[in-house]
């Protein structure tokens, strides 16, 4: 299942890239289509966000993950390079789940 | 378009920036293999999706899922829609680059977010083509091998959510999200995109929400009519 899933991911984001360099420029020169693909990266990494950090299953929960969510917003504020960014959060989560 | 060769001075100074550049997008490859691993990825598995499907967002989405509890195949389809800005990228650079055949064929796989920066404002085909492949180049080199050292690092620590790694792929989202938070409406598109997602959470298989989400994009491109700043 996972491999699947790896292999379809390879062919299709490969396609994608190999697509747009081959496709005739006047397909991005409609403006619907280029906002729809600039606000998808928008939309994904967004919900992405929220699911990860706020759900578990099927369920709404608010824990140590928002906590570490803030610090993110604070360091990238900061202008805090990503690596700060991504292991700051975990290592407030962390430390959280350790006291609490 | 002009053909004009470079002069040594710019060429070096292109070759610097592109490297600086590869050097630390290279780095977040740590990150990637800790949290793909985190995630119940295999090393094999978290090595083989660097290698392959070389663009970082799709990547973290594919193993966001996962770790989330959905199915692996609604990662993957996560995964391409992600990859869809790529092609947006190879519409803008193909006149730009304008290599053909196998050159072209080798070229679409290091097409990501850093090589398109790195080319795409530069004045002459030259300079474009080499701000590309070695932004391009360093970037893959460094992400596969930071990638297997976290992947390997990540396996011996035994449960994610100890050192918090779980509170990282959210973080990881939120840096990738943050240079586009800049305009007006992508602001409100991204609330939007997390409501939905959350509202449709109690009821959806895992997966399923953050797809749905993308139907906010959808729905945003074509209702606006300008752009606005």
């Amino acid at each position: 299942m996972m491999w699947t899933a790896v292999i379809v991911a390879a062919v299709g984001c490969y396609l994608l890239k190999l697509g747009g360099l081959s496709v005739p420029p006047w397909v991005l020169e409609r403006p619907v289509v280029e906002r729809v693909a600039d606000l998808i990266p928008v939309a994904l990494l967004s919900a992405l966000v929220a699911v990860q950090v706020f759900t578990r299953g099927h369920e709404i929960v608010v824990d140590a993950r928002a906590l570490g969510l803030g610090v993110a917003v604070v360091l990238l504020l900061l202008r805090a390079p990503f690596l700060v960014v991504v292991f700051g959060a975990a290592l407030v989560a962390a430390v959280a789940r350790l006291l609490l | 378009m002009s053909d004009a060769p470079l002069e040594p001075r710019a060429r070096s100074a292109i070759i610097r920036d592109s490297l600086g550049v590869g050097v630390a997008t290279g780095a977040y490859g740590v990150s990637f293999g800790a949290i793909s691993v985190a995630s119940g990825l295999s090393v094999a598995q978290t090595c083989a999706l660097s290698l392959l499907v070389f663009t970082g967002a799709s990547q973290f989405a594919l193993v966001g899922v996962v770790a989330a509890g959905g199915a692996p195949i609604s990662g993957a389809l996560t995964a391409l829609l992600l990859g869809t800005r790529n092609t947006l990228y190879g519409l803008r650079l193909a006149p730009l680059l304008a290599w053909r055949g196998v050159r072209r064929v080798l070229a679409a796989h290091v097409l990501i977010d850093e090589s398109t920066a790195m080319s795409v404002t530069r004045e002459t085909r030259d300079a474009a083509r080499l701000g590309f492949l070695v932004t391009g180049v360093s970037v893959f080199v460094l992400w596969n091998v930071a990638t297997f050292a976290g992947a390997v690092a990540g396996n011996e620590l035994g449960d994610p959510r100890r050192y918090g790694l779980d509170a990282a792929v959210g973080a990881a989202f939120l840096a990738l999200l943050w240079p586009r938070l800049h305009r007006r409406r992508n602001r409100l598109v991204a609330v939007a995109a997390a409501a939905v997602a959350l509202g449709i959470v109690p009821m959806a298989p895992a997966g399923v929400p953050v797809l749905a989400a993308a139907g906010v994009a959808l729905v945003a491109g074509v209702l606006t009519r300008e752009r606005d700043a």
